[in-house]
């Protein structure tokens, strides 16, 4: 593309081009609204004083008769700037005037009108006049006029006027688009710029912000946050990916390893047999794995909305905790529910309860842990109203999560150090936070003093979110 | 008792593995490869259960379930999906399915929902009010429990599970069946939950007696039998 080409497709030229066009539409459209008025009021003029020196003319007439007539005429034709005058006698022979030549016809008939002629002095050249014709008593003829070069001259100027302003305006368009093109093109073309190295892999890449806070700032700091969130994403996607690896990579590699030993060392069908089983063992918890991944997905994507409905959810916490009452009972941790009679809420009941059921799993996992024999390790589970809000409770008396380490155990497959040697994929208080995204609402992980407080607050409202 | 089953599932592989399993525990299956051959052959043959992937070529599952049932052939009919979320066993539910099992499966779980299946159509929709299996009684309309002859008492839940597990006594009940139909949820409890609440419920039944009713069936789920029959 050559650069002329470049310069014409870009938006500052055609920006410039319909400024242009507009200010010459303007500027003309100005002038000739005075051109004419100007015209008008001089012609107003002219026929005025043509008016009035027909009026003195009449009255030397009246007075004095022809004689008289080509007194007054001769007089004033020695005046400078004098009107146009013209006597003749019936056989067409002149008997006062200041006019040479005139048309033919001109004396003829009677009237006013527009005629060229040339003075009586000069020969050189025809001027425009406005003229008025009389026929005198006894075969006279009088012509009374103004020149009209005036008018012409004004003419002139105007025009003259009109081709300045036009160059003026060209002029100022050129300048106009030119800084508008330096100036905004320049920044629109260093942000396609960043974008485009942005694009080509240089994901840390961010526009330029002048400072002046103007729309270009703005735009540019809206696709900054744009960009950051996209950065969020990608990290968060490549730490999900390098997890997803690790964590079902390590349960595959147990899962062929055992089909491998049973393969080598396997003697009897019973060996076999515990081989196989052991096998479908580690498949089923990859097909958990799969599926609690899956779940979180669509809870995140917010596509589990289609099987939204009304319920209770007080009473999905009472069964919750119901079906959890002999787990603690075994574990030797005292469940505890308190829950008000009904709680409406619309959204998923078994995302809620599948939520909720993590968190009691957990909570009821780690109550335990670390205990000395003096204090009864226990979980609550409590439902409360609060504005439009429901809070579900979910407290244990655990060793907790350090405060560093709260925002983190919310991801996907993060198991802190001391929960590594108990069962489970660290999937559930992600999935746990992912529902409570869906529905609006938001997971907190607080401190019981001690122990976890694990808070799943749910706009009652539909529509949450 | 031998069922007669029809599976419309697009993979030859996946067919021929159902069938192989079911003929060795004693059913026959029928195979059709597309949703307009199930669908013909499922309106023309006495099927006990029909066995429908959702996703299948020329009429996919979901229809052929709707065309079924607008032609009134009220045959129970076990959904297998590779989707296995929420909202996707509400929509095949509402198909008209019966039941809805997510691929990966046990086939100890498809055979003991295909069995419950089966037995519900035989069974016709009448309800007993009085379930016995050896000296063991459940009234549902006292909710009363007894042991030869002695009351037990139960928890609401407990009465519910024993009621399910006696409702489908001689047949395998899993343990998602049983989350299923006894606590109606339907997502991972992540733990054995279901177990602890077995064995609780079997020290109220079985401690005591010479003759337990609740037996674990490795590999599948629970049974209540009578076991000197």
């Amino acid at each position: 593309m050559t650069a002329l080409g470049k310069l014409f497709r870009t938006t500052a030229f055609k920006l410039s081009a319909a400024y242009l066009v507009i200010f010459a539409i303007f500027a003309a459209v100005l002038l000739g609204y005075i051109a004419f008025n100007t015209r008008r009021l001089i012609a107003e003029q002219v026929s005025g004083a043509v008016d009035a020196e027909i009026q003195g003319l009449a009255e030397q007439y009246q007075a004095g008769g022809v004689p008289r007539l080509v007194s007054v005429i001769d007089a004033r034709t020695r005046l400078p700037g004098s009107s146009l005058y013209l006597l003749l006698a019936p056989r067409g022979v002149r008997l006062a005037g200041n006019v040479g030549r005139v048309g033919p016809d001109v004396m003829l008939s009677p009237g006013q009108r527009i005629i060229r002629y040339s003075h009586a002095d000069d020969d050189n050249g025809e001027h425009e006049a406005l003229v008025r014709v009389f026929e005198l008593q006894g075969g006279f003829r009088l012509l009374v006029g103004r020149d009209l070069s005036e008018s012409d001259r004004l003419r002139f100027v105007i025009r003259r006027a009109f081709g300045w302003s036009l160059s003026l305006v060209v002029v100022m368009a050129l300048l106009g688009g030119w800084f508008v093109t330096r100036r905004v093109l320049g920044r629109i073309d260093s942000m396609t710029d960043t974008t485009r190295g942005i694009m080509e892999g240089n994901l840390a890449g961010r526009l330029a912000i002048a400072g002046t806070n103007d729309e270009f700032d703005r735009l540019a700091g809206n696709l900054n946050l744009m960009l950051d969130r996209v950065e969020e994403l990608m990290a968060g996607l490549k730490q999900v990916s390098d997890n997803v690896a690790h964590d079902l990579k390590t349960p595959l590699t147990r899962l062929r390893n055992g089909a491998e030993e049973a393969l080598r060392t396997a003697q009897s069908p019973d060996d076999y047999r515990g081989a196989l089983e052991k096998i479908i063992e580690e498949a089923d918890n990859l097909i958990r794995v799969f599926n609690a991944l899956l779940m979180i997905a669509r809870a995140e994507a917010g596509n589990a909305r289609e099987g939204m409905a009304e319920f209770d959810v007080a009473e999905v916490a009472r069964d919750v905790a119901e079906l959890y009452e002999p787990v603690a009972e075994e574990a030797g941790v005292t469940l505890t529910v308190e829950v008000p009679d009904q709680v409406r809420l619309f959204g998923s009941r078994e995302l809620v309860g599948q939520a909720l059921a993590n968190l009691v799993d957990n909570a009821l996992k780690y109550a335990p842990v670390g205990k000395d024999a003096a204090t009864q390790p226990a979980v609550s589970v409590q439902a409360m109203r609060r504005d439009d809000m429901v809070d579900l409770v979910v407290s244990d008396t655990g060793p907790g999560i350090p405060e560093a380490d709260r925002a983190r155990v919310l991801d996907r497959f993060v198991r802190l150090e001391n929960s590594r040697s108990r069962p489970g994929f660290g999937l559930g208080l992600s999935l746990a936070a992912a529902v409570a995204r869906l529905h609006g609402g938001a997971l907190r992980l607080e401190d019981n003093g001690p122990g976890l407080r694990a808070v799943v607050s749910l706009p009652v409202r539909r529509g949450g979110g | 008792m031998p069922m007669k089953l029809l599976i419309v599932e697009d993979d030859k592989e996946a067919a021929a593995y159902l069938v192989k399993a079911f003929r060795e525990t004693g059913h026959v299956a029928d195979t059709a490869a597309d949703g307009l051959d199930g669908y013909a052959m499922a309106r023309e043959g006495a099927y006990d259960v029909l066995i429908i992937d959702r996703m299948l070529p020329k009429l996919d599952g979901l229809s052929l379930i709707h065309g079924l049932r607008e032609q009134k052939v009220e045959t129970p009919v076990l959904i297998l999906s590779a989707l296995g979320q929420v909202d996707d066993r509400v929509k095949g539910l509402r198909a008209g399915g019966d039941d809805y099992l997510a691929k990966p499966y046990a086939f100890s779980e498809l055979l003991a929902r295909v069995e419950v299946l089966a037995r519900r159509r035989r069974a016709g929709p009448a309800e007993e009010t009085l379930y016995r299996v050896g000296d063991l009684e459940l009234d549902r309309l006292a909710r009363r429990v007894t042991r030869e002859g002695k009351p037990i008492d139960l928890q609401p839940r407990e009465f519910r599970l024993l009621e399910y597990l006696m409702r489908h006594a001689g047949q395998v009940v899993t343990r998602t069946m049983l989350l299923e139909n006894v606590w109606d949820y339907h997502f991972d409890p992540q733990t054995n939950v279901i177990d602890v609440h077995l064995s609780r419920l079997r020290g109220k039944i079985d401690k005591g007696f010479d003759r337990p009713l609740i037996h674990t069936v490795r590999g599948a789920g629970y049974m209540v039998r009578d076991g000197a029959r």
